[in-house]
Parts: structure tokens; sequence; C-alpha cells
């Protein structure tokens, strides 16, 4: 590979590419990171909030200098059918292992600087066509404009990494295996959004919202305070919307208007919308991590803990494992699979790997006894609390027997059973290891 | 101006003079469900009856890539706008 104009090609401009290209920019090579949009940040999108703890270990001044909204001191969870709602909150103002709300436009570019100053050359505004694959070795990629050659590239071309799929290293997605997320950026008085999530200057809260009943068995919708605006949106899969023929963005509106949700983003004013697909494949659906010449971090690699709601943390760390098996690869003169599938084992041994292993049932189980856990419990939830905040002169004891038999009425003991056990298997998948 | 007209006002665009979006017009028409018409978060594929074909307001397009995955016929032509070109979010 005489011809590498530079060590490594990094291709993706969000945490997972940023976070590479800096790993072995920091190392001494030579690092280019191409970004299709006009800036890195420009195409990424989520909830959300990044975690103090992985951030730190790539930049450890981020809270001093990065663009930050607001610190989490508070994390609600909201479980909601049409007219009702339960809420859940947890608030923990001086929690270690905190997160921030963040705008990705400001965040990502902002990282996209740091890398910058430690050497890796940024080329933005450009999309890389295809790799360049010569003697069955990845040794560059095409862009619209010119070929561009490398000892490595990184793939972190996101959900949809068509790289990863025109080196037949990903499958075709099925429409389980993806949500599709739909936000909206909603601008709002500091102060009120102090006052509505009963917060301090620079405070943050987060909601998780279940509704069932508006949003579709496996809908989630979210919602986070920033600085001055509100981030609210859901997640849907794919199949979901395609079966019940949904607009995620009407589904969207109808969560808004919900009498929870409403009030807190009442005179609101509509400042973007945006979309953007999950990858909810999870343990199961990890494609091929390297090949001779190339390894795949972030979203391109499926690495998303869909139940912590964690993305950019696994991004992160697979971006910085990549980064630095190549770096060793290269040096050792030898970018070989076998060379390169230390990333692999880096990965087992981490965290990402341990928590994808220990969820792999889970969204088998969701999708199997979803009208169960997101439908009926849920609803039963706010039913109990109906019940039992119900003043009406009717005896406490007839009122608790007739939640208990309507309970079983709704749903024969047969599915109670068949839903403890999945139940049962998902805790049994994360409390004990058996796949090795 | 409908709902959706109305998020798609405060999205930032450049749009490129070429649709970055290519169906097959044979495998719409067999279509049953011309999901792609009410999956995308951004309206981008119409039916048109008259003529037997989707209409691709591609200009509009937010790059989540949900139709592609959602074809049925898996026969959509689907990439990224040219690097210049597209979604820019400034506040998401």
């Amino acid at each position: 590979m005489e011809n590498a104009s530079v060590d490594i090609i990094v291709v993706g401009g969000g945490p997972a590419g940023i976070t590479a290209a800096i790993t072995a920019a920091r190392k001494g090579l030579k690092v280019l990171l191409i970004e299709r949009g006009k800036f890195c940040g420009a195409k990424n999108m989520f909830g959300g909030a990044i975690y103090t703890q992985p951030m730190k270990e790539i930049f450890p001044d981020f809270e001093e200098n990065a663009p930050l909204e607001r610190k989490t001191a508070e994390h609600r969870y909201a479980i909601l059918t049409e007219s009702e709602g339960t809420i859940v909150s947890y608030k923990n103002q001086k929690s270690r292992s905190s997160s921030y709300s963040v705008i990705r436009a400001k965040f990502d570019r902002w990282m996209a600087e740091e890398a910058r100053k430690a050497g890796v050359v940024i080329l933005e505004e450009t999309l890389v066509t295809c790799p360049i694959v010569d003697s069955d070795y990845v040794v560059g990629v095409k862009t619209e404009l010119e070929d561009i050659y490398a000892k490595a590239v990184i793939i972190a071309d996101g959900v949809n990494s068509i790289l990863a799929k025109q080196l037949g290293m990903r499958e075709n997605l099925d429409t389980k295996e993806v949500a599709l997320s739909v936000k909206e950026v909603i601008k709002l008085d500091k102060e009120k959004i102090n006052d509505r999530f009963n917060l301090n200057d620079g405070e943050g809260c987060i909601m998780e919202i279940f509704g069932s009943s508006m949003l579709g068995e496996l809908g989630l919708g979210f919602l986070y305070t920033n600085k001055d605006t509100i981030s609210i949106g859901l997640g849907v899969t794919l199949n979901e919307l395609v079966e019940n023929k949904q607009k995620a963005y009407e589904l969207l509106d109808t969560m808004k208007h919900h009498p929870v949700i409403a009030p807190l983003i009442k005179d609101g004013e509509l400042v973007e919308y945006s979309a953007h697909l999950i990858p909810e494949g999870g343990f199961k659906k990890i494609p091929k991590l390297c090949a001779n010449g190339v390894l795949i971090a972030g979203d391109a690699a499926m690495l998303v803990n869909n139940l912590n709601w964690e993305g950019t943390n696994l991004a992160m760390v697979s971006g910085k494992l990549a980064a630095e098996t190549a770096v060793e690869a290269i040096k050792k003169d030898n970018v070989s699979e076998e060379n390169l599938s230390e990333y692999r084992t880096k990965l087992d041994n981490s965290f990402v790997m341990k928590d994808l292993k220990a969820y792999r049932n889970l969204m088998s189980a969701a999708h199997k006894r979803n009208k169960s856990f997101f439908g009926f419990y849920f609803k039963k939830i706010n039913e109990f609390f109906e019940m039992f905040t119900s003043t009406d002169s009717i005896p406490k004891r007839t009122k608790y027997f007739r939640f208990i038999r309507d309970f079983f009425f709704e749903r024969n003991i047969l599915e109670i059973f068949k839903d403890m056990w999945g139940v049962i298997k998902i805790l049994w998948g994360i409390l004990y290891d058996r796949v090795r | 101006m409908t709902e959706l007209d109305n998020k798609l006002a405060t999205v930032k665009y450049s749009p490129d003079t070429v649709s970055h979006l290519k169906p097959c017009d044979e495998d719409c028409r067999e279509c049953m469900s011309k999901c792609c018409t009410y999956i995308c978060p951004a309206g981008v594929y119409e039916w048109s009856s008259e003529k037997q074909k989707l209409i691709i307001n591609f200009e509009n397009c937010l790059e989540c890539g949900a139709c592609r995955i959602v074809c049925e016929k898996q026969s959509l032509e689907w990439e990224y706008p040219k690097g210049t070109k597209g979604v820019t979010f400034k506040n998401s």
C-alpha cells in the first residue's frame, strides 16, 4: 500500500467517527475524516443527551469547553393512556455519572473541531460513494471528486451504512430491526422551562414516555430540556408503522396534545423538525465488524442499547477501540482481518458487547409479548391509580376485588403465565451469561 | 399548509436539481401497500393514480433511510444526496 496518502480514512463525522479519528491522530497517525454534511453534526440527530463518563475519556475538559445545554438532574418515566398518566420521577442533582442534553449540530461540530486541533484533516461536504478494494483489501474510498488511499479505513457512516452494505459486511435490515424517530425542537423561555420542570438554572430533565395506546405497542416517546428549547419526539419500529399504516409525525402530534405533555410545551414555537433511524436489532444483528483493511463502528455496526437509551457512548467506545486496533495493525504493517479482529475481542471484553449480549432476548420478547407489556399492564397501572385515588362512597374492599377480578377477566391466566415467562427469560438473559 | 408543511418549513435544505431517490415505476404499480407514502416522515412520496407512478418530492427528504428499508419490492434506488446538497440540521 505504497500509494496511501494517509494512514487512516474515517468515513462519517458522528461520535464514532470523530472519536476514531482523534484517537488515531493522538497516536501520531495521519488521519482524514470525511463527512458528507456541511459540517460534522449537520446530518446528525438523536434525543438526546450525551453521557459524562464516556465523554471524559476522550475529551477530559468537555464540561468546561463543549456547547452543553443542561445537566440532567431528573429522570421522569411517564406511562400514558389516551387521557391519563402515571409519572415516576427520580431526582439527583449530585449524580456522578450524569449526562448533558446537547444540540448535535453544535456539539458534534465542537468535537470535530477538537479533532482538527489534534491533527485530523476533515473533509466536509464530501460524499463517499464506495470503498476501493484491491486484492481483497480495502485500500481507500471513492468520493464524488477523487479516489483517496489509506492503510486502513474505519467506517462510521451511521445506521444506513451504505459502505458496510457494499462490502457485504452487513445484511439488509428488516423493518423489525429499525425504529423511525421523529423529533421537534420547540423554543421556550429558559425561565418557563425551569418552572414547568421544577429545575434550577443549568439543570435538565429527561422524560421517557410510554404510551402504547397512542404511540404503537413498541413506540417510545422522549422529552429533553435544553437551555431555551425542548426536544420532544418518539421512536416507533418500522414494522409497526407499516402494519398500522401510521405516520410517525402524526403520532408525535397526538403525544404533544396529551394532557400530561401539552402543558409542558404550551406556547412553544417550533424551531426545527428532524427524523432519523435507530438501530434496534441488538446483539443478534451486529454485522461483521472487520475485514482486510477495514473496521466498522457506531450505528453502522448497530451498536445501540435501546433499553437504556445508550448509543453515542457505544459509538465512542467502538470508535476508540477500532482506531486503537487499526493503529497497532498499521504499526505492524499488517491490516489483515485476522490482525484487526482484535477489535472484536476488545469490544467483547468491554461493556458494549456485554450489555448488548445481556439484552439479546429483549427485542424478540418485546415483539412477541408487546401487547401485554406495553398495552395491558401499562393500562392497568393507570387504572389502579384511578381506583386508588377515587372517592366515591364504594367500600374499598369492593373496589380492590373489582380491580383484581377485572385483571383476570381481561387477560386469561395462560397469557399471564406467558408474560411472566417472558420476563423471567429476559431477566435470566441479563443476569446469567451463558453465551460465550 | 398542512401540519407536515409547517414542520418541514423549519428545516434548512440545499436542494439538488435531480432526485437521489429513484423508485422502479413498474414495481410501484404492482406494490400493494405503497407504504413509502405514509412511512416517510417528510411526505416525499405521493402516488399519482393518473400517472400511475410515484411523485418524488425529493427536496424535502430528511435522509433517514426509512423508505429504503420498508420498500416492499426492495427496488428503491436510494443514495445520499451529493456532498453539498440535502438537509442541514441546525438545532437538533
